[in-house]
């Protein structure tokens, strides 16, 4: 690199301490990477940078980038002082979704890598935080390059704009004990059912689907997703009464009082005089917090499936949303399960894509016409799992009540003959 | 002249996952027994079969450039199986079947400086977003704030010492998209938006400007003979959201937009429902390089929390067990006419009654 470059005092004072250094490594592309179209760009990006830091202000504006033939996948990042830094005028990111899982090998990695080198910044995050692999920093015409190069061997951009996003799924069975779930199964059959919308944004606004394997929730789906999938299980947590006990001879029994029987959010637990762990299932709101503690000595149930929650977002415009529970459990084994599942995404972003606003998320949308005008548009029966109590205001119209107490009791005698029938 | 063929795209969607999977991994699929924690940034996973594997987790600058990839995947072709992955914060995780591997392969990531540790009752990898380097609506800078904050706690990152997880995220606007945190830092502009009239009409979609207010104080106005924008900035509650889809409505001020501290999110279902993180600092200065003011009040919440809380309580167990007041009292921080709530709502959570500690 030429002596062209922008000195950086306040973000120097970044390579000093002992967490690892994104400046020291930007800067290592600047200063020693073998391509001088990197080691400008790399310059030019740390003297914007510096520039915000002293100005305390942005300079990136974004625009319309896409590759030919997809409408969205690529964050544009036109610099607002390219005049300043030419060399990083244009620095778009590209989405890339990831393997399921964010599994990777390091070959891949290196493939990755050397196309990324090749044509943009070479910096890259693992992963953003909607999921996506981001490649930080291209030019317009490179990043038809780069994708058509990556397309090649398996990689796909993820969402931008109004279109289903790239969506997560925790380590799961890959790994984790607490698993109930098929997570990386789940994950890429609901995204992968909707990738025309993904490329090709057309609805009111975004939307993400996460898999968590368990309550756990490590995807934190209830938080960030529109379409929250968790694993769980209905029968009896499995328990070594062998394992606890040997877990208690070491930590001692008012340890176990303290730290697991007390902390039960609805005190289905208790200790017996002789030691054993007992839990009143039917009680148990599988959170979790037990086989957390001691993953040896207790296990999920066998009778595993999923929870489905809805409507979950970030702060715009009306506030955090969590998701609710739309689905209490469904299983998910067969064909005819997944094929369920995918059904009732597919009704969901229907419903929304009809009835949202613009720029209103599924939460949103839910908020403003009420859970009941939701569940109706996309053919749920309503379910007291969907609620933490029933309403406390009498301010509603119940004059079709016999109606809706029939179709319960209708329902139930369904449900009744249909569990004899198994 | 020939019309030059393009390249459609190969609409592959999401990859396959299992094809880079670690073999044992696959091997087990679904039949995990168990796992423990042998030391800070180490697990280790038992399946049915007996099988076990073993899995360190590192921290990186998380904004990867080329020789940091290429060296993180040098690590894991010499001291591991070649097969990782990465975690929701960004960790990189080694998976290798062989115990004896384990030790050199800290030594060889803890030689290049990533540093080992992140699990369990740790402080986790703070969660970020883009910031100056690549946002274009950042009220302050993200990945160098991170680095800042973990210079300084790094030592709780690689110790697993605290009650239970603490997941820290920061946004560098009020969007929040770091998400939820034990203690997220965002940012909190304080003052209504400076329009600049001239371009609004050749920018901005007014209309839409307009519907994305959350308290509807924006109209249409004519200024200068020019149609913009106008703000009833009795109204305005600064939270930048017409800033997007309208750039010459400028919300960002280098001295006006502060930062905010707030404590208690935990997106999982243990011991009590998914929680929603509460205001607890605001007026806190945007200041880079290091932003000392914000570390400060971070690290004194830990300390207070580290003492204070039992194990396997979350920040917002904690707080729920102690209550607020004690919690303002034992961080010294103010309690103030904003900390109590007036959007949609918010009755709830006002004290219906007389649970108070003395």
């Amino acid at each position: 690199m030429s002596d062209n470059k922008h000195p950086t005092p306040m973000l120097d004072e970044l390579e000093n301490g002992p967490w690892p250094s994104f400046v020291s490594g930007i800067k290592r592309m600047r200063d020693e990477h073998p391509d001088d179209r990197v080691n400008s760009m790399a310059n030019d990006l740390l003297g914007q940078l510096e520039h915000s830091y002293e100005t305390r202000k942005g300079y990136w504006k974004g625009g319309t980038v896409s590759v030919y033939g997809y409408g969205g996948g690529i964050i544009p990042r036109f610099s607002e002082v390219g005049k300043q830094f030419p060399e990083s005028r244009e620095f778009h990111t590209l989405r890339v979704q990831p393997p399921a899982g964010n599994f990777y090998t390091t070959d891949i990695l290196r493939q990755l890598g050397e196309s990324w080198e090749k044509w943009g910044s070479g910096l890259v995050t693992f992963h953003g935080q909607t999921g996506n692999i981001m490649f930080i920093g291209a030019t317009t015409e490179n990043t038809q390059h780069f994708f058509d190069e990556i397309n090649d061997y398996g990689f796909d951009l993820g969402g931008a704009g109004p279109c289903v996003r790239t969506a997560m799924s925790c380590v799961g069975s890959a790994r984790c004990e607490q698993s109930c779930a098929n997570e990386h199964k789940i994950h890429r059959t609901l995204v992968n059912n909707f990738t025309d919308d993904v490329h090709r944004p057309a609805l009111p606004y975004k939307f993400k689907f996460k898999v968590s394997g368990c309550p756990n929730d490590c995807m934190n789906s209830i938080e960030r997703a529109d379409m929250a999938v968790i694993g769980t299980w209905r029968d009896e947590i499995k328990i070594d009464q062998d394992e606890f006990k040997a877990y208690l001879d070491v930590k001692g029994r008012q340890h176990v009082i303290d730290n697991i029987i007390t902390r039960c959010p609805t005190n289905c637990m208790t200790l017996t005089d002789d030691d054993k762990l007992e839990i009143e299932d039917r009680n148990c709101v599988k959170c979790m917090h037990c086989l957390n503690v001691v993953p040896k000595a207790l296990s999920p149930g066998d009778d595993r499936g999923v929870s489905i929650l809805m409507g979950g977002k970030r702060t715009l415009k009306i506030g955090d949303l969590m998701g609710t529970v739309i689905v209490p459990f469904m299983k998910l084994e067969t064909e005819e399960d997944y094929e369920r599942i995918v059904e009732i995404a597919e009704e969901t972003i229907d419903f929304w894509a009809e009835n949202g606003l613009e720029h209103e998320r599924c939460g949103e949308m839910i908020e403003r016409i009420g859970l009941v005008n939701f569940l109706e548009g996309i053919g749920v029966d309503v379910d007291p799992n969907m609620v933490s109590h029933p309403r406390e205001s009498s301010y509603v119209r119940m004059d079709g009540w016999d109606e809706e107490a029939e179709k319960w009791f209708q329902r139930k005698a369904e449900e009744k003959s249909a569990a004899a029938a198994a | 002249m020939a019309k030059k063929e393009m390249r459609q795209p190969i609409e592959s969607g999401c990859p396959d996952g299992f094809q880079y999977m670690h073999p044992l991994m696959l091997k087990n699929y679904g039949n995990w027994k168990w796992h423990d924690h042998p030391r800070p940034g180490v697990l280790r996973h038992v399946a049915h079969s007996g099988d076990a594997i073993w899995t360190v987790k590192a921290g990186t600058q998380r904004i990867l450039d080329m020789f940091t990839l290429r060296k993180l995947c040098d690590i894991g072709d010499q001291y591991a199986d070649g097969h990782v992955r990465f975690t929701i914060r960004s960790n990189i995780e080694y998976m290798v079947e062989d115990e004896a591997k384990v030790d050199p392969l800290i030594a060889a990531l803890e030689g290049e400086g990533f540093v080992v540790g992140g699990t369990a009752n740790s402080v986790a990898m703070i969660s970020h977003t883009q910031g100056w380097l690549h946002c274009d609506i950042p009220g302050t800078d993200a990945s160098g704030v991170v680095k800042a904050m973990m210079d300084e706690l790094i030592d709780e990152f690689k110790n697993c010492e605290m009650p239970n997880r603490v997941h820290i995220t920061t946004s560098c606007c009020q969007i929040n998209c770091g998400g939820q945190g034990d203690i997220a830092i965002n940012v909190q502009h304080t003052k209504p938006p400076k329009i600049n009239h001239d371009l609004v009409a050749n920018v901005c979609e007014r209309p839409s400007v307009v519907a994305r207010c959350p308290v509807a104080a924006i109209r249409p106005a004519q200024v200068n003979g020019k149609p913009t924008l106008e703000v009833d900035e009795k109204k305005c509650i600064c939270c930048g959201a017409c800033y997007p889809p309208c750039p010459p409505m400028q919300i960002n001020d280098p001295e006006h937009s502060k930062l905010a501290v707030w404590v208690g999110g935990n997106h999982s279902n243990a011991r009590s429902k998914p929680s929603f993180q509460k205001l607890v600092a605001s007026g806190v200065p945007n200041n880079p390089p290091r932003w000392p003011e914000a570390t400060a009040i971070v690290k004194r919440i830990l300390k207070v929390y580290k003492e204070d809380a039992k194990d396997w309580e979350r920040i917002n167990d904690w707080i729920d067990r102690i209550g607020w007041p004690r919690f303002f009292e034992l961080t010294g921080l103010p309690f103030t006419k904003y900390h109590i709530d007036n959007w949609r709502g918010s009755r709830k959570s006002l004290n219906a009654s007389t649970h108070i500690r003395f």
